[in-house]
């Protein structure tokens, strides 16, 4: 985290000894840009914070460890996909997960969903890019973690 | 103001009476999704300004030419090097990603490209894969990031490949 701050301020500096005029330019529309999509982070966190009530750690725990290999990945993908958490919170449950004797292969549906399809991000891909690109980035994204989790699953020989 | 910005703002509205009366009334549930709402926004608020400063400071030094280049239309195989690479020094997650990659598009990055650059900041940023490995073991990292790097690239040409042909169009002037 420190070493954003440093870029950021070295980068600031360096733009300042430049430029001062192209400096406050940049602050400029790294204000506005931040001010435009602000409305979509306030729908996200919101999304965010209701999902996390609706689905806890607890409750993840409790369906991840389904002794089923189909139903496994299928709940670990669902639950990736809907969620949101970062990797500091989500790894150490992983962990937990892993020491519970969840399958590898499992996980890797988890956290690959957890990390590349984005239910609740929806409002803020939206913005940028539109519905329908959204959309179809996240159909892709899904089946890519189940092609992942099925590689993972025959190299940790949890498959056959 | 539009009808869904009204429709939005009376939500938005009603989440904020909501949690406020959850903490007045002691009602549990409220409260925790209170919670879970500040200390959300807390870590983004981490990321955030940093981000769009960068971003900001990107937009006003970086010349289009220069994006053209490494990452437009004629970049061939190199210009995915580079998206991954950017990839893996990005923090925060998806939500870091999108601005980025919309001002490396609006500066003259290709479709595929860019959504390499998102998925590839999904899955491999590198403190994020260090931090993996330390929980998931070596194996699972390498065996993921191998399995899903070429996939992500893949799909990412496809679909540049198709919007392109459909010429789509980003939204300008987020």
């Amino acid at each position: 985290m420190y070493y954003l701050y440093i870029l950021t301020l070295l980068a600031l500096l360096i733009s300042v000894f430049k430029s001062v005029d192209k400096t406050s330019k940049a602050v400029k529309i790294a204000l506005k840009k931040f001010i435009n999509i602000l409305p979509a982070f306030v729908s996200m966190l919101i999304l965010v914070s209701i999902i996390l009530f609706l689905i806890p750690d607890k409750i993840i725990l409790k369906y991840l460890g389904n002794n089923n290999k189909i139903v496994g990945i299928m709940l670990a993908s669902f639950f990736g996909s809907v969620t949101l958490m970062p990797g500091f919170i989500a790894f150490p449950l992983c962990g937990i997960l892993l020491k519970k004797g969840v399958t590898y292969m499992v996980l890797s549906a988890f956290s690959t969903t957890l990390m590349m399809v984005g239910v609740l991000t929806y409002p803020i891909e939206k913005e940028y890019f539109g519905t329908r690109v959204t959309i179809l980035r996240n159909i892709f994204s899904f089946f890519i973690a189940i092609v992942v989790a099925l590689i993972t699953g025959i190299f940790f020989g949890e498959i056959w | 103001m539009t009808f869904s910005d009204k429709i939005k703002m009376s939500g938005f509205f009603a989440y904020i009476c909501f949690v406020a009366a959850s903490f007045i009334f002691n009602f549990n549930p409220g409260k925790l999704i209170g919670i879970n709402f500040y200390s959300f926004s807390m870590e983004m608020l981490k990321l955030l300004p940093c981000a769009f400063i960068l971003i900001g400071l990107f937009e006003v030094w970086v010349k289009r030419k220069t994006v053209e280049k490494h990452l437009g239309a004629k970049s061939g195989f190199r210009g995915y090097l580079w998206a991954v690479l950017l990839a893996g020094t990005t923090v925060g997650g998806l939500y870091v990603a999108f601005p980025i990659a919309y001002s490396l598009h609006t500066k003259g990055a290709k479709l595929s490209i860019i959504f390499t650059y998102i998925g590839a900041s999904a899955i491999c940023r590198v403190p994020m894969t260090i931090f993996e490995a330390s929980f998931m073991g070596i194996k699972f990292s390498i065996i993921r990031l191998f399995a899903s790097l070429p996939l992500v690239i893949v799909t990412s040409m496809l679909l540049g490949h198709y919007l392109t042909k459909r010429k789509y169009k980003i939204l300008p002037g987020k």
